[in-house]
């Protein structure tokens, strides 16, 4: 594939638009050259002080310097432990009273009232409590982290497991399954697709507590670093930060999607 | 005693305003075992409640159903159940949903491989093993669901028009395909359709049902060899029979339909 968009690129580069890739890096390229081109015009018109204007260059050394200076490697560590931790136990929370939910109807009448007027809050709004609450600390970060992952998680869960096709449950039942063979064999197997997509969902979601906790209150992590870096005008940090965060959600989302990919392979093509 | 019995069953379903609709009344039926029954009826007819109640799947209003003198009141694996939706498990390959039944019993692996690889070759589909049922054609399913059913070794198979969904070509092959299964397991089967040649074509004994409130309404032994020649003077005169019966319940279904639609062309 690589070869061929670079054969594409040096023979036939009239013909760029044939390659789906060739577009894509093009359409990069295009903004880094767009990015570059706003840069120089402020240098030469004056619309803002150039200090506060990030360029390309710039943020690659900015790269370099963290690196350097041993911070970057940590600050990663430090966002990955919590949004990982806090997504997990947010995530297995959400499925365990998910999966009870959507199968025993008592409790998701108990469970459901509380959960639905909590559900419309913008989760950030609770934040200032749970600093309240937990301190400063890891604490605080990881539970709410957990708390902004668990609503996806539940809401797709008790779907998955309370749509399970009847006629899959009576086939099980007619071949001799027992209740906890049914749940686990069957009612599980067939809410698995949904269970994925609120992993995916809550993931996002946790990723965005992630940030938003680093920036008010800590002393590491991405989000910390970007709001350091304003205080000393380091926008290039800034911008470099923002950068990490993104390569981070994206590479852990496309390790959630190959996760889906390799365990619901039976579905259908046209249903992914 | 037979093996599998129907006695004085009868099922009502609630409806939001009036009177409960009877659905199936005073249907009582005994199967001897190895025997092939076909329940036939127009659409509507509760031929398919009967099932359901054999199954479990629903219980009776009034009555009761008995495999081997058991009393039915749950679905169980001793009454294999195939539906008109093949109701195969998307999420496993042809040979595990074949070997789902025993593997619940806790039979294993290897042991249960071998006893689904019988079936899977018994029902033609010897190579498509670790397929999964979404790369199968509607026909192919439906052997899969039978082979499911029959792998559980089930007292009495039940069928719900399971080639109802397939085309006229596809259906036909299926139906002969049946006829070679069943000579070569010799399960009790009761074998639901609206189809008057299915039911020729199948059975030992063909059971017609009335339209809403579903009854037993004739019962004919069919005791041509198999295979069977659906163009045989016998065959012929055995369907125009049961369709003249059919027909007798058209009126209170589709006849009203079809009576408003050609009003205006009659002379």
């Amino acid at each position: 594939m690589a070869t061929d968009t670079m054969v594409m690129v040096s023979h036939r580069a009239g013909r760029l638009g044939r390659s789906p890739w060739a577009r894509r890096a093009l359409s990069l390229i295009g903004v880094l050259a767009v990015w570059q081109l706003i840069v120089w015009a402020n240098e030469a018109v004056g619309f803002m002080n150039p200090a506060l204007l990030p360029t390309p260059a710039g943020v690659v050394r900015g790269a370099s310097e963290q690196v350097a200076e041993g911070i970057l490697y940590l600050d990663v560590l430090y966002s990955l432990y919590r949004v990982v931790l806090g997504f997990l136990l947010g995530a297995a929370v959400a499925v365990v009273l998910g999966c009870s939910a959507g199968s025993v109807r008592l409790i998701e009448d108990f469970l459901d009232p509380p959960l639905e007027m909590l559900r419309p809050i913008p989760p950030l709004a609770w934040l200032p409590l749970f600093i309240f609450w937990f301190g400063i600390g890891e604490p605080s970060k990881i539970y709410f982290t957990a708390f902004v992952a668990f609503f996806p998680v539940y809401v797709n869960t008790i779907e998955g497991v309370k749509f399970t096709d009847p006629l899959l449950r009576r086939a099980a039942l007619s071949l001799g399954a027992t209740s906890g063979q049914m749940f686990r064999l069957v009612t599980l197997q067939a809410a698995l697709p949904q269970i994925i997509t609120g992993l995916r969902l809550g993931f996002g979601m946790a990723f965005l507590a992630l940030v938003a906790t680093e920036l008010i209150a800590s002393n590491a992590g991405l989000g910390y670093r970007i709001m350091e870096s304003r205080n000393y005008f380091k926008v290039d940090w800034m911008v470099f930060g923002a950068l990490m965060i993104g390569l981070i959600g994206f590479t852990i989302g496309s390790l959630i999607r190959a996760g889906e990919a390799r365990l619901l392979r039976w579905r259908p093509r046209d249903e992914k | 005693m037979g093996y599998l019995e129907a006695a004085g069953v009868r099922k009502t379903f609630e409806v939001e305003e009036g009177e409960p609709t009877v659905a199936v009344e005073e249907f009582t039926l005994s199967m001897a075992e190895g025997e092939f029954v076909a329940l036939l009826g127009p659409s509507g007819c509760g031929k398919s409640t009967v099932l359901n109640i054999m199954a479990g799947f629903l219980r009776p209003s009034a009555g009761h159903v008995l495999v081997e003198g058991q009393r039915v009141t749950a679905p169980g694996s001793d009454r294999g159940v195939v539906f008109q939706e093949h109701a195969l498990f998307p999420w496993m390959r042809v040979l595990d949903n074949v070997t789902f039944g025993p593997r619940l019993r806790g039979v294993p692996r290897r042991e249960r491989l071998e006893m689904g690889q019988r079936f899977v070759d018994l029902v033609g589909l010897t190579g498509f093993e670790r397929h999964w049922p979404r790369q199968l054609s509607g026909g192919m399913k439906q052997r899969v669901a039978i082979a499911r059913a029959l792998t559980n070794d089930p007292k009495v198979l039940l069928m719900d028009e399971p080639f109802g969904a397939l085309d006229a070509q596809n259906r036909r092959m299926m139906q002969d395909e049946l006829v070679k299964i069943w000579a070569a397991t010799k399960k009790t089967c009761l074998f639901v359709t609206h189809s008057i040649e299915e039911a020729l074509l199948l059975a030992d004994r063909v059971v017609t049902m009335t339209a809403r409130p579903g009854r037993i309404k004739a019962v004919h032994e069919v005791s041509l060899a198999r295979p069977r020649d659906d163009a045989a003077p016998a065959f012929v005169t055995l369907k125009r029979e049961l369709a003249d019966l059919l027909q007798q319940e058209l009126p209170e279904e589709a006849g009203r339909v079809a009576g408003a639609e050609s009003r205006g062309k009659r002379p």
